[in-house]
């Protein structure tokens, strides 16, 4: 038995190696459409296209709820009252701190659009609901403010904001 | 082998006059077309005009039910930009979302629709024309011809797939004024030579200069026929340009692995035919080096 | 050193596993060490290229399902959806649907092979049987994979065959009803196809392990059909086998790929592009290639019921092959007239397979009925006589004595008699 332990590779190594390596790029090119599949299909991506909401219909203090890529988007129009309460307060003691005008577009104080899904575990926020007359969260107890940021409860972080703009003052575009 | 090959000339000789019959309606004629064999691709002006055709012609009665608008500025397809697909969507009015007073009504296209159907139902249909009109987006795999041995033996290596666009084709300028002596056509039928059956339900679409062509092309029934022939084709194999691609790749892969393969199992049996004393099974730890 | 080499395992974890489940010792003793005859031909590698497909069916099968919607209305719409919307739907799809008929193609190959060699012999009975019932659950789950679709020959295709149970006296009719769920092919009938679709693979993937263990333990059968005698018969599956496999599974691959990316629609019905209609029978009902020889024997037989009797007894009159064979001898190459009756039975094979697409109609009736003879007549009359009658060629002493010196005897030794056991 001829067993050598060269430490020179030799042809047949060579030839052994690009072999396998050959067949293993191939296996590996083959994972490329099992996984790709899985992805939201061209269908899926075209129904997630922007949205248009329009505001004139949403009374003072009304919630409403729109779809926007399969999320519930609340449109709240504030009160005077509430935006009032949402300014004013301690920033610094929050969980997740941020200011309320960080938390609408430029002008448009009385309308604040939020993506209601809490940010625990996904349940849906409950709207005018909770200490803070903002949303509470049915599932686990988390309350949000009028400005959507969390103030007690188990959520991590402020009820996400989607991307949006106003095209008119009546009128907004989300996605 | 004598015994099979008596057995296979006596199959032969008996099958020859069924294979003669088989004769009734003419083959389509085979078109050159841009997307056929290995490094086929869409002729993207072609499908364009097709598109036009579609529009201006056969919609009133056939849909498209399976394509969006979006696709039509997919890559690989007739090369719209979004703009343009946009553009074409919203000049159809498709059935709306309920409203707050959940009524529904029509809103212009947009990119995710697909082409809005031009009956409700077949009942409507048959009600209108006495004949439901096929929805087009499949048509082009949806129809065929017999090939017939040994053709369809070729058509492996040649790759021939076009039974389709062919049949259609030929089928858009087979009308005949008048049917041959001796038949008679079923009332609200016309002739077509390459109908199966030729009373075909579908007047004859395509005139000459009927779509106008701003590119230049020949706005005749034969250049119609085949603009729209090639955009059914695009519709019904939408993916046909990435999967010609994918294809040679994989092809070209496998080719090298093959072969790499071919050596590899020269060089492993070398030693078993050379030396078959050594052939016991044994742990490849042990196997020899050169 | 002699014998089989042992597992030893060369990591710690692996020695830890080895004493709890040895199942680094039973891939080795089954998949490395394991002794294969050496003069086996590449006509033995389908074998592993049918794992292979099956394989391929169940892993881009799975993917499907995760798109497909099984209900009469989406059905269609939802296939269509795969081969437009899905990234990369159009590929799986296309190598599910044609990876089916190069399922079959492999599957047939196979048993050509057996039949030719004889390797359905003492003692390979068994695994001869597993045989038939995996081709068996094939056609039972192809048959249903192809009515998903919901196309025209999908819903046609469901109709007829489920209509062939029609034939059985008396509970014919009963029996039909219960298996559509429903008085007509509907949504039931379509919910519970997709269920055993789904299902049938595994049972499948079962009992090729049962296959594989059989072969394990009778051991494989070779071209020249004596058993292996010493070491210098046999060498390692790997690497020996496994490199031989996989070659030609490559080769395979490439075969697989030029229908899948070239020619994907050559062996779809284009009728099966148009959306089921219950209303409308295609003038040409046809179903796919590889049941078209069943198919055949089906319409050879005027009868109904003895039509569908004679499509059952062409696949289960296989399982009685071992019986039906009396020949001591396996394989064809020592036996000069078996080997033109099988090639005769190949070619009616084949031929049946070309009836079966052509309408039933004048002398293709003439020639579907004298190859369905000739089909029974190879099993029935043929092979019992044949075994008994033929004079066979001497047999080598033994398989290297065949393969080393290309049929010259080793060494001094004279050539043994015919049909001589050492």
């Amino acid at each position: 038995m001829t067993t050598m332990s060269s430490a020179e590779p030799t042809r047949r190594d060579f030839l052994y190696i690009a072999t396998a390596s050959v067949a293993a790029f191939g296996a590996a090119a083959t994972l490329v459409p099992l996984i790709a599949q899985m992805n939201p299909d061209a269908s899926t991506i075209a129904a997630g296209a922007p949205i248009e909401v329009d505001l004139t219909p949403i009374a003072d203090g009304q919630v409403i709820k729109v779809f926007w890529r399969g999320k519930p988007i609340y449109v709240n129009h504030r009160t005077k009252k509430q935006i009032e309460e949402a300014q004013n307060v301690d920033v610094a003691k929050l969980p997740d701190p941020q200011p309320d005008s960080a938390r609408v577009k430029p002008g448009h104080d009385q309308w604040q659009v939020l993506i209601g899904i809490c940010t625990h575990l996904g349940c849906i926020p409950i709207a005018h609901q909770g200490p803070y007359d903002g949303y509470f969260c049915p599932c686990h107890g988390s309350v949000y403010d009028t400005s959507g940021r969390i103030r007690q409860g188990p959520a991590p972080l402020n009820l996400a904001l989607p991307p949006y703009e106003f095209l008119s003052d009546t009128k907004i575009r989300i996605g | 082998m004598a015994a099979a090959r008596t057995i296979l000339a006596l199959a032969v000789s008996l099958a020859a006059p069924a294979l003669a019959q088989e004769q009734e309606t003419p083959a389509p004629p085979m078109n050159k077309w841009s997307f056929a064999g290995p490094f086929g691709k869409y002729d993207r002006a072609q499908l364009q005009r097709g598109l036009k055709v579609y529009r201006e012609v056969c919609q009133v009665c056939h849909g498209l039910k399976l394509v969006a608008f979006r696709t039509l500025a997919d890559p690989g397809g007739p090369g719209f930009t979004i703009a343009q697909a946009t553009a074409i969507a919203a000049e159809y009015q498709v059935k709306g979302e309920p409203d707050d007073q959940g009524e529904v009504k029509d809103r212009p296209g947009r990119l995710a629709d697909v082409f809005p159907t031009p009956f409700p139902n077949d009942q409507a249909a048959r009600a209108r024309y006495n004949a439901v009109p096929p929805d087009l987006s499949v048509i082009a795999k949806a129809r065929g011809y017999e090939r017939g041995f040994p053709r369809w033996v070729g058509d492996i290596f040649t790759q021939y797939q076009e039974q389709g666009v062919d049949y259609l084709t030929a089928l858009l300028h087979g009308y005949r004024d008048s049917p041959p002596a001796g038949v008679t056509l079923p009332p609200g039928n016309f002739y077509n030579e390459y109908f199966p059956g030729h009373a075909i339900a579908m007047p004859p679409p395509l005139t000459d200069k009927r779509v106008d062509y701003t590119d230049g092309a020949p706005m005749t029934v034969e250049q119609y026929a085949k603009d729209i022939s090639a955009f059914l084709m695009w519709t019904a194999e939408p993916h046909l340009e990435a999967r010609k691609r994918v294809g040679m790749q994989v092809f070209i892969f496998l080719i090298v692995l093959a072969g790499l393969l071919y050596f590899t199992k020269k060089k492993v049996w070398h030693e078993v035919e050379l030396h078959p004393e050594k052939l016991k099974p044994r742990p490849p730890s042990e196997y020899p080096r050169a | 050193m002699s014998g089989h080499p042992t597992y030893q395992p060369q990591s710690a974890f692996m020695r830890w596993m080895e004493r709890r489940l040895p199942i680094g010792g039973l891939i080795y003793s089954s998949f490395v060490v394991y002794p294969t005859p050496r003069n086996l031909n590449y006509w033995w590698t389908f074998g592993g290229i049918l794992a292979f497909m099956l394989g391929v069916q169940i892993v881009t099968g799975v993917v499907l399902a995760m798109h497909y919607t099984p209900q009469v209305d989406f059905a269609f719409d939802s296939v269509e959806r795969i081969m437009r919307d899905v990234n990369y739907g159009w590929l799986l799809r296309y190598l599910h649907a044609t990876g089916a008929s190069m399922f079959f193609l492999a599957a047939y190959i196979h048993m050509f092979r057996g039949m030719y060699y004889g390797s359905y012999k003492d003692p390979r009975e068994v695994l001869w049987i597993l045989g038939v019932i995996l081709l068996l659950l094939m056609i039972i789950t192809g048959f249903m994979g192809y009515v998903l679709p919901w196309g025209q020959m999908s819903f046609w295709a469901a109709t007829v065959i489920t209509n062939l149970f029609s034939a059985i006296p008396l509970v014919g009719e009963p029996i039909v009803t219960w298996l559509w769920g429903g008085y007509a092919v509907g949504n039931p009938t379509l919910n519970r196809f997709y269920s055993l679709h789904y299902l049938l693979p595994f049972v499948i993937v079962g009992v090729v392990v049962l296959h594989i263990w059989a072969l394990h333990v009778a051991g494989q059968n070779n071209p020249t059909g004596v058993e292996p005698k010493s070491e210098e018969d046999t060498v390692a599956f790997t690497p020996y086998a496994t490199i031989k496999d996989s070659f030609l599974l490559a080769v395979f691959c490439i075969l697989f790929a030029w229908f899948v990316f070239y020619i994907p629609n050559f062996l779809l019905a284009p009728d099966n592009y148009i959306p089921a209609n219950p209303a409308v029978t295609p003038t040409h009902i046809v179903p796919e290639w590889y049941y078209l020889p069943f198919y055949a024997i089906l319409r050879a037989i005027p009868n109904k019921l003895f039509g569908v009797m004679a499509l059952g007894a062409s696949i289960l009159i296989l399982a009685f092959l071992p019986w039906l064979d009396t020949s001591k001898v396996r394989s064809a190459r020592y036996r000069p007239l078996y080997r033109q009756f099988f090639w005769v039975f190949v070619i009616v094979c084949v031929g049946l397979g070309w009836l079966g697409g052509k309408p039933p109609e004048g002398n293709y009736v003439l020639i579907a009925r004298i190859f369905t003879v000739y089909y029974f007549a190879f099993f029935l009359v043929i092979l019992p006589v044949l075994g008994k009658v033929e004079r066979t060629k001497p047999l080598p002493n033994s398989i290297s004595e065949s393969v080393l010196r290309e049929g010259k005897p080793i060494g001094a030794q004279a050539p043994p008699p015919a049909g001589a056991k050492v």
